[in-house]
């Protein structure tokens, strides 16, 4: 291999490494797990939320 | 050596009423007071004055006068020791005084499920459907509390708690967090934050708890005999929903002020502005923010941590035996080094970065903003005690949370009391002679016995009254009038 082919071949490696680092944070089953989660959580959550906020007044304590 | 660091929580929960956005909240608050289902009476609270009394293994009684009916309306205190009672416009759980941070942290949890049981109740009574949330914030400017509390020596100078003390209450934000939607109180705009409370805070020490609210409170109640004791009451806090997170803030503090009684913290750290850097350590969910130090330099609210770490875990381990502290510091060196790394990978340990992560998936997917409804929304239901509502408690359910405690020991400790303090005395006494106890207070128990005059037990030592104890003199006495008798004789 010629110098110039294994230094690209070098970077291409340190590409990839750096890839993965960056795709480290959610693995594709942890997504999967956290959009099922999401799912539930649409479920339960109230349905007028606008409402909810807006009604969610708290005054006075300590 | 340290005085035991006795301690406890005290929590006060947001309320709504379904259907009643103009629902008295002082009228709700009571009905939920009112309608707890489990073992309690109902009580006069604060019905004492300042005398030592006399001692027989802690106790001892006097006589007193008449009580003032008016007082045992919104005031109960539970099997368990709590104090389950209306603080202006909330109901609150105070729970009772623990002997270490992890029934600390049981007992807190213990208050959403009397919330919840007490909502439940009160809707079969009532028919108002009322939630309960165990927040801080309504996201609209107005705060409610959750406080802490840690036995000090009297002879510790009050100058040197402060001074410890504050460093170390602005940068355990990092890990005390339960996160919010934004800011309040005209504090810089941000999306998102690491704790409820931090934006109200205003002054460095003080006396207030409602305006101006201090990072160290001075309230010197000392609830137990004022000569030897110092009640410190921690007002920059959140209310937990998860239970390890809860661990750490109450063990972390308390080992502090262990620490900082004997001496062993060799430089407080001062920040040069507390309340700027109270905000800021908040405001800065990449945990890369410096803090200015008094004196020059900088460091992060987490390198200030890392000090504190290293110091507090070579006191413990010199200093304390019992594994409680082993277990404490094993969490508090998993999390701050999982900050270093990967603060996300911390979703099943602490309220904020779970919200986050929830948070960051949704305006993902659902192509929403930091300011939507729905994240608002979750911000808020994330903290009802309603297990089948609340969606800390449905992601727990599901697996989400490092748990500390089973469903079946936070039952249990819901109708029983700690049974290395004082708590445990005045718990048994609510179970077995609820007829007979008419005023509590932390430091003593009123009888009335059918005398003419009432009579008061006082408790001004938090560690006596502990089962060992006087566990088989409650076990013997037959009534209210035969306890008094033994605890007198």
């Amino acid at each position: 291999m010629a110098e110039q082919e294994r230094s690209k071949e070098r970077r291409r490696q340190d590409q990839e490494d750096v890839e993965e680092v960056e795709v480290v944070t959610e693995s594709d089953s942890d997504l999967e797990a956290l959009d099922d989660l999401l799912d539930e959580i649409d479920e339960v959550l109230e349905e007028n939320a606008e409402e909810f906020v807006k009604n969610y007044v708290q005054k006075g304590g300590e | 050596m340290a005085l035991h660091k006795v301690l406890g929580t005290e929590t006060e929960y947001g309320i709504t009423v379904k259907g009643e956005p103009g629902f008295n909240p002082a009228v709700a608050s009571s009905l939920i007071v009112n309608s707890y289902p489990g073992r309690r009476v109902r009580v006069q609270w604060s019905y004492e004055e300042e005398t030592p009394g006399r001692d027989a293994r802690g106790f001892g009684h006097e006589t007193y006068g008449p009580l003032d009916p008016e007082g045992a309306v919104v005031n109960s205190v539970l099997a368990n020791g709590a104090r389950m009672y209306v603080d202006h416009a909330h109901p609150e759980y105070s729970a009772p005084e623990c002997y270490d941070p992890l029934e600390a942290a049981l007992y807190d949890k213990v208050g959403e499920l009397v919330m919840h049981q007490a909502a439940m109740a009160a809707a079969e009574k009532s028919g108002n459907i009322v939630s309960l949330y165990k927040n801080n914030s309504d996201g609209k400017g107005n705060s409610y509390g959750a406080h802490e509390n840690y036995l000090l020596s009297r002879e510790t100078p009050f100058g040197d708690v402060i001074r410890y003390a504050m460093t170390f209450l602005v940068t355990r934000q990092i890990f005390t967090g339960a996160g919010k939607v934004g800011s309040e109180n005209d504090r810089p705009k941000v999306p998102f934050q690491i704790t409820q409370r931090a934006d109200f805070f205003e002054e460095e020490v003080g006396l207030e708890t409602t305006l101006k609210r201090p990072i160290v409170n001075t309230r010197d109640e000392p609830h137990g005999d004022a000569s030897k004791y110092r009640r410190l009451h921690v007002i920059l806090g959140d209310a937990n929903l998860s239970e390890t997170q809860n661990f750490l803030k109450l063990g972390t503090t308390a080992l502090m002020l262990a620490a900082l009684e004997d001496g062993a913290i060799p430089d407080p750290l001062d920040l040069a502005d507390p309340v700027e850097s109270c905000w800021r350590v908040s405001h800065d969910v990449d945990l890369t923010r410096p803090l200015e130090l008094e004196g020059g330099g900088s460091a992060t609210a987490l390198e200030l941590q890392g000090r504190f770490l290293e110091w507090l875990s070579k006191y413990a381990e010199k200093e304390l035996d019992d594994p409680v502290w082993d277990k404490l510091v094993g969490e508090w060196e998993r999390v701050l080094s999982a900050m270093e790394t990967d603060v996300m990978s911390l979703s099943d340990t602490l309220d904020w970065v779970a919200k986050k992560r929830v948070f960051e998936r949704f305006i993902d997917r659902d192509g929403i903003g930091w300011d939507s409804p729905k994240l608002r929304a979750f911000d808020l239901q994330y903290h009802d005690v309603n297990p089948e509502k609340g969606l800390y408690h449905r992601m727990a359910g599901s697996g989400s949370f490092r748990r500390l405690f089973t469903d079946d020991e936070i039952a249990k400790a819901a109708v029983n009391p700690p049974e290395r303090t004082r708590a445990y005395f005045r718990g048994r006494c609510v179970d077995l002679f609820r007829d007979s106890v008419v005023a509590a207070n932390w430091d003593s128990l009123v009888f009335d016995i059918g005398e003419s005059h009432l009579k008061r037990v006082p408790m001004m030592e938090p560690l006596r009254g502990a089962a060992d104890l006087v566990g088989s003199l409650l076990d013997e006495a037959e009534d209210a009038a035969d306890l008094l008798q033994r605890l007198g004789g």
